[in-house]
């Protein structure tokens, strides 16, 4: 049988996208980083500083602020203006720094443990005021630079240097605490589905308000090694690829197949007024008496 | 002199006139007596002048908040009591560690814990100066009129910005409510420091170089200096190192800055001490009692003088030495059960005696007390909780 004729027709060669510079926003001679191989912090990393790039502002503008914890080393990497903090402390300090200077785009970033337990408090109250800035939760449900402890998003039954017979805690989901505590953009989104990440964390930064992004990533040096994955590439399958669904398809599938998965997406945003505008609009009234 | 202003204010009051006037423009805290009035004007005020003010969740946020806006740019201040100032000792240590300018005022009440709220103490001096933990530089001073809590607070922000390092602003209840006249200075009638910046390029810039002096300039985020502050230890330009040489030079350097300078930070007040034969040492409220007590002292022939320190930490080793080498005794009264005594009774190296009188009931010290304490049975004027005791405290309250 002869084969039809455009089948050997030589492909139209696909143009050649550039590869992205990274240099610009890299600090030189700060790399290679801390993270251990395989591990997913790399990965957002990647998605951050493209979504950046997308947004077009200025390193100048940008202040990256973080607490404590391997995904807060972020910000010694970065060539902007950078605040690595206390544990737990970094949206307070942001948002000092933002209400100060509101002119800068403070992105924070956090872990888990850093947000959502000894930072806990901070969380909510940075949602709740709904100051421009967006807060990126590494979140990969242990604490890696201790070694390996639970945290607030370890699901039941996890094994970790402080649940080595499985943890008996019920874990926070941090879209929801986000979206009730009242910030205004929250979304999900895996390093695994980087290209969803890497857009989802552009429209956070754009988002005038609160924004939260839960980034689900992974541990494999702890959280995988005590839970039995073979390898950061089945952890990122099974609990980044399997574990989580997008908010696009939730309308096709049945409530046995979202049983127990984390939706992907943006998930919750609205309108609600800023801090900071409102702080000048509250100068502009007093000084007006 | 032209455009001063006579004002009877409380001390609080005070500590936020001055606060603005040296240029202030940024407060977060969280509420707590006996200090919230501070907040609460500088609520009130920042907005019309075009600075910035916000209440926080706790205290933790608090000192977070002003350093982030520190680095900003903005002079920034908070202002607690002793469960609020537990609450920032390690926002503290992080000021100190990444040399970030900024004011904590602690009006201190009684403790431990909640203790009792409205009730003066001065039992957190020790706690200024080792609260936060590692080795670290401690500015605090003790202002002890509501004018002197005004010109403190505008020193407190000028030795900040100076050494780059957090400065507390150590006071009691009593002085911060006690309401007395003040005359705020008209703009530009006692110095105000402005932040020293970087003038090379931002490629140049490292914020912890130490090569032009100990304290390097420190640019403002934004401004086209982009660097990293860490509270690890790190090296000139920012970033972290666990180089152990460049560790201990860094510990050193923190120190040394403050060391280094304590005679431009040490101020004191002499009273009566050319010819003492026995010494008072007094800060605060107790001071206030001392003073008056060496009045009537005097008036006795009993040679009696005070020394008081505005600054209390670095502590003021050398006038007490000089002044241990001179008297009998050095009588330390402290509303707590014994916390500057012992760094007296350090510095006069044995040269004399030192004695405390110490009081926890939340009451002041009255001078009868210090006035018995020195003359021993001879004097006798009255027990301090009698009526006696009451009145002289009452009128040095009045002519501070
Ligand atoms: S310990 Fe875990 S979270 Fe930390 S860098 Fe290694 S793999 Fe990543």
């Amino acid at each position: 049988m002869s084969r039809p004729a455009e089948e050997i027709k030589p492909l139209a060669k696909k143009k050649k996208k550039a590869p992205f510079n990274y240099s610009p926003y890299v600090r030189g001679g700060k790399l290679p980083h801390i993270w251990c191989p395989g591990c997913g912090h790399g990965i957002v990393l990647k998605c951050l500083l493209r979504a950046i790039h997308t947004t077009g502002l200025l390193r100048d503008d940008i202040a990256m602020v973080s607490g404590i914890g391997c995904s807060s080393r972020t910000p010694g990497y970065v060539d902007f203006n950078t605040l690595h903090t206390l544990h737990g402390r970094a949206l307070a300090y942001a948002t000092g720094l933002k209400l100060a200077k509101p002119r800068l785009n403070v992105i924070v970033t956090t872990g888990d443990g850093d947000a959502l337990a000894i930072g806990g408090n901070h969380f909510i109250h940075a949602c709740r005021r709904n100051m421009d800035m967006t807060i990126l939760v590494y979140n990969n449900a242990v604490y890696g630079m201790t070694s390996g402890q639970a945290s607030p998003t370890t699901p039941p039954g996890k094994i970790s240097t402080t649940s080595r017979n499985g943890s008996i805690e019920p874990p926070f989901d941090t879209c929801s605490l986000a979206r009730a505590a009242g910030a205004t953009f929250v979304a999900r989104g895996t390093a695994y589905h980087f290209q969803e990440l890497e857009k989802v964390i552009y429209e956070a930064i754009m988002h005038k308000g609160t924004s939260v992004v839960d980034i689900i990533d992974a541990c494999p040096t702890y959280y995988g090694r005590f839970n039995k994955y073979k390898s950061p590439t089945e952890m990122m399958e099974k609990i980044e690829k399997e574990g989580t669904v997008s908010v696009k398809q939730v309308d096709k599938l049945s409530p046995e197949e979202l049983e127990g998965k984390l939706l992907r997406g943006i998930l919750h945003k609205s309108d609600r007024p800023e801090y900071c505008a409102e702080y000048q609009k509250l100068m502009t009234k007093v000084q007006a008496k | 002199m032209a455009g001063n202003k006579k004002k009877f204010i409380q001390g609080n009051e005070a500590c936020t006139e001055g606060a603005l006037y040296a240029g202030c423009r940024f407060y977060a805290g969280y509420p707590i007596t006996p200090s919230t009035e501070i907040m609460e004007i500088c609520g009130a005020r920042l907005p019309r002048m075009g600075g910035a003010f916000i209440q926080m969740e706790d205290e933790i946020a608090s000192i977070c908040a002003i350093v982030g806006a520190s680095l900003g740019g903005l002079k920034s201040m908070t202002a607690t009591s002793g469960p609020g100032f537990s609450l920032m000792q390690e926002g503290l240590g992080f000021a100190c560690m990444t040399e970030v300018p900024c004011v904590i005022v602690n009006v201190m009440r009684s403790g431990p814990s909640t203790g009792f709220p409205t009730g003066p103490s001065q039992s957190d001096v020790m706690q200024t100066k080792w609260g936060t933990h590692g080795d670290h530089p401690a500015i605090v001073l003790t202002p002890a009129s509501v004018e002197e809590i005004f010109h403190e607070t505008v020193r407190a922000f000028n030795l900040s910005e100076i050494y780059r390092t957090p400065v507390i602003l150590l006071y009691d209840e009593i002085i911060g409510r006690m309401r007395e006249a003040v005359t705020i200075p008209a703009p530009g009638e006692i110095e105000v420091v402005a932040r020293r910046v970087p003038t090379c390029s931002p490629a140049e810039y490292k914020p912890y170089d130490a090569k032009g002096g100990d304290i390097a300039p420190l640019a403002s985020y934004g401004d086209g200096y982009r660097f990293h502050v860490t509270g690890l230890y790190h090296a000139a330009d920012g970033f972290p190192t666990n180089n152990t040489q460049l560790i201990e030079e860094a510990c050193i350097r923190l120190l040394r800055k403050v060391d280094d300078n304590k005679e431009r930070i040490w101020k004191n007040e002499e009273y009566h001490l050319d010819d003492a034969e026995v010494g008072i040492f007094a800060y605060g409220v107790s001071a206030k009692s001392a003073k008056f007590a060496v009045k009537e002292l005097r008036k006795k022939g009993i040679k009696a003088g005070l020394l008081r320190p505005l600054t209390i930490w670095p502590f003021p080793d050398r006038a007490v030495e000089e002044l241990a080498g001179r008297v009998k005794a050095i009588i330390v009264p402290e509303m707590n059960m014994g916390q500057i005594v012992y760094e007296v009774e350090r510095a006069s190296r044995g040269k004399c005696e030192v004695k405390g009188i110490f009081r926890v009931d939340t009451e002041p010290i009255k001078p009868v007390q210090i006035i018995e304490c020195i003359t021993g049975n001879g004097l006798k004027p009255s027990s301090p909780g009698s009526k006696m005791g009451e009145m002289m405290v009452e009128r040095d309250m009045l002519d501070g």
